[in-house]
């Protein structure tokens, strides 16, 4: 069963894998091994939950969507991930990523960021903990998520604008691998999600299952049964994951990841990777990528910074191939919708790529009838985004 | 033996160190391309020919703007294997080395990519982000169409791993000398030369070529002296092409002469002697 994988080499059944440089694969071997040594270790895992707790303010709320749930005639309920530390799911991987660099002995940490919301988990992790941070930021996303760029730097951050390519999550990723190669000494690569050379996706999950454990618990508190379907937004898949996982052997409960459909699929400028990728190779992993014949990534769009890339974490791949888990997708459009309905209706502004995850909620509906119970995975909440949405309705 | 081997084994009975220049292929076009490479190919002992990926992270600046004017120009991996295909009707009889990222040998093909090689006269490839654990299927093709699969092994890697690196590696070892990108630099690190002496001590059956910063003829003598076989050239090539484009051809010429110079044996000897040694 899927909860198994990784296998030792890093493998999601065919995916995943360590595609990386030479000169980075004794460093990320000695995170490999720190994190296993680390992870059973309970001075570690104390630590981190003290942090988890009192600082980033966990366990987050299940809420009950009455309103909305009136509506759509079946139960909906919230994982409130915007209300952690820093508005976003984010964090709960940051602590433990630079928590594990302290204890590694590294004094700097990097990171790339789309959505700014990486970026600023990092480096108020990094404040925290008393670690230099530089950030990797694609210029486009800077323009996109300024409020971000200036939150980063307040925390202490140098934000390094990345120009070349597409100028976004995917460019700010390559230029933060050149980063580490020149530093990797005495720097640790704090990895934003499901991705990259094993072992990223494997503890990047692990500190996100949180999420999944918590939402376990409350929903057989609250409701006294599993839910029927779980959904999230998939970027590279770290919040989704993180829901997921604690489920997986749940079969009855159906786990759904809506990816960023853009403009719609035959426009081509989307980040749908199951809808229109093919496996390759990208960024230390083998998976869904969205590339050309010849095996050039492409670029990708869609409205929210945070799922504007072209490739999926490879176990959401091993999901979809086991008929584990099915992936959908959101266009910009759909997701804009979503974002003023939940304002609106429960007074809970989402980040743009969890609008996604309700969106495909609110197109599905007859999917679902009175006795279900569905729990979206908001996985961020949509300060962030209110000037960009603002800009683009004219309201500004 | 290899091409490869056979250029190193003849280069060291005459008492010459390789010098491996590296150009992108495409920049700044396909065709413009093959005239560049044809120019080069007279200069140097080795050609290693980038072809480019879109998103290559283990490159540095010079290398990067090689590869947008590359893709830019609609350069695919077909006119790759055309210029090499070219070079060798031509009549070039250096040994060719293709270096690039694993997905696009990977959506190529993997087999057909390295029958594709051998069919055109490429000796060997190189995969930047194909570490040794992860080579294994590819290198058991290379070795079945007898195209050499070259390693990378970095002042990161230990003992251990390089011990393993060298007994998969075939055609030569290449010994990056430095941490970070590709790139010319001014100065030749200290690093490069401590582990240019280390990496000596595991390579006893192979060739081994170090890169990485490495632009100048001192740079080149230097790193002989600590023990190499062989020095890779290339973002300072790669710089020409980005200042002079399609006319190139002779700095590109000028350059790899100068280097080339380094590499002989009793200029290092002269070179050694009036630093008193």
């Amino acid at each position: 069963m899927a909860r198994r994988y990784p296998d030792r080499k890093g493998r999601f059944g065919r995916f995943g894998g360590r595609y990386a440089p030479e000169i980075l694969m004794p460093a990320i071997e000695e995170l490999e091994s720190a994190y296993r040594k680390l992870r059973r270790d309970a001075s570690f895992r104390r630590e981190l939950n003290y942090y988890l707790r009192e600082y980033a303010g966990r366990p987050t709320p299940l809420t009950y969507c009455a309103n909305m749930s009136d509506e759509l005639g079946f139960k909906v309920y919230l994982k409130r991930e915007d209300l952690a530390h820093t508005g976003a799911h984010k964090i709960n991987n940051t602590l433990g990523q630079a928590l594990l660099a302290r204890r590694m002995g590294k004094r700097r940490v990097i990171a790339e960021t789309g959505a700014g919301q990486h970026g600023v988990a990092t480096a108020t992790a990094a404040a925290v903990l008393g670690l230099k941070c530089e950030i990797y930021m694609g210029t486009e996303d800077m323009e996109r998520q300024r409020i971000n760029v200036f939150r980063m730097r307040l925390l202490g951050a140098q934000v390094h604008p990345v120009s070349s390519g597409s100028k976004t999550l995917k460019d700010a990723i390559n230029e933060a691998f050149r980063d580490w190669l020149a530093t990797v000494e005495h720097t640790n690569y704090i990895f934003g999600s499901v991705l990259g050379p094993h072992p990223y996706p494997m503890m990047v999950r692990d500190f996100q299952s949180v999420i999944g454990r918590e939402a376990r618990r409350q929903i057989l508190r609250h409701e006294g049964r599993l839910p029927s379907a779980i959904v999230a937004c998939v970027g590279g898949g770290s919040n989704a994951i993180g829901i997921f996982y604690p489920f997986i052997e749940d079969e009855e409960v159906e786990l759904i990841g809506v990816e960023a459909g853009g403009e719609g699929i035959a426009t081509g400028r989307h980040a749908a990777r199951f809808a229109a990728g093919r496996e390759g190779v990208l960024h230390g992993t083998y998976t869904y990528v969205l590339q050309d014949e010849h095996g050039q990534i492409a670029s990708t769009h869609s409205i929210s910074a945070g799922l504007d890339y072209p490739a999926v974490g490879p176990e959401h791949a091993l999901l979809r191939e086991i008929r584990r888990a099915e992936y959908h997708y959101a266009t910009d459009r759909e997701a804009l919708r979503a974002f003023h309905y939940l304002s609106e209706k429960e007074g809970i502004v989402p980040a743009l790529e969890s609008a996604h995850a309700v969106a495909w909620v609110l197109a599905n509906a007859h999917r679902f009838d009175r006795d279900d119970v569905v729990i979206i995975n908001l996985s961020g909440r949509g300060d962030k985004d209110v000037e960009a949405v603002a800009r683009r309705e004219g309201a500004v | 033996m290899s091409r490869i081997g056979e250029r190193f084994e003849m280069l060291r009975e005459r008492g010459e160190g390789a010098l491996v220049g590296y150009l992108t292929l495409g920049d700044p076009t396909p065709e413009d391309s093959l005239k560049l490479a044809r120019a080069l190919a007279e200069e140097v002992d080795v050609l290693e020919l980038g072809i480019p990926f879109s998103d290559p992270i283990a490159d540095g600046k010079t290398i990067q703007g090689a590869t947008d004017r590359a893709l830019r120009a609609g350069t695919t991996p077909e006119h790759c294997f055309r210029i090499a295909e070219a070079l060798r009707a031509e009549g070039t009889e250096i040994p060719l080395v293709f270096m690039t990222y694993y997905n696009i040998v990977l959506q190529y093909g993997e087999e057909r990519f390295v029958e594709r090689c051998r069919r055109v006269g490429v000796d060997g490839i190189l995969v930047t982000d194909l570490p040794v654990e992860e080579a294994e299927g590819l290198r058991r093709i290379c070795r079945r169409h007898g195209v050499d699969m070259i390693f990378l092994i970095a002042p990161t890697t230990t003992e251990k791993r390089v011990q393993r690196i060298v007994r998969k590696a075939s055609g030569f070892l290449y010994l990056v000398s430095l941490l970070g990108t590709t790139g010319a630099r001014d100065r030749l690190s200290e690093l490069t030369i401590e582990k240019t002496r280390w990496a000596r001590r595991f390579a006893d059956r192979i060739p081994l070529a170090v890169g990485f910063g490495i632009s100048k003829p001192e740079h080149v003598r230097a790193v002989l002296d600590a023990g190499a076989d062989g020095v890779v050239v290339g973002s300072a090539f790669v710089r020409l092409v980005e200042r002079y484009g399609a006319e190139a051809a002779p700095h590109l010429v000028r350059l790899a002469r100068e280097l080339k110079g380094g590499t002989l044996l009793d200029v290092r000897l002269a070179g050694a002697e009036k630093q008193g040694l």
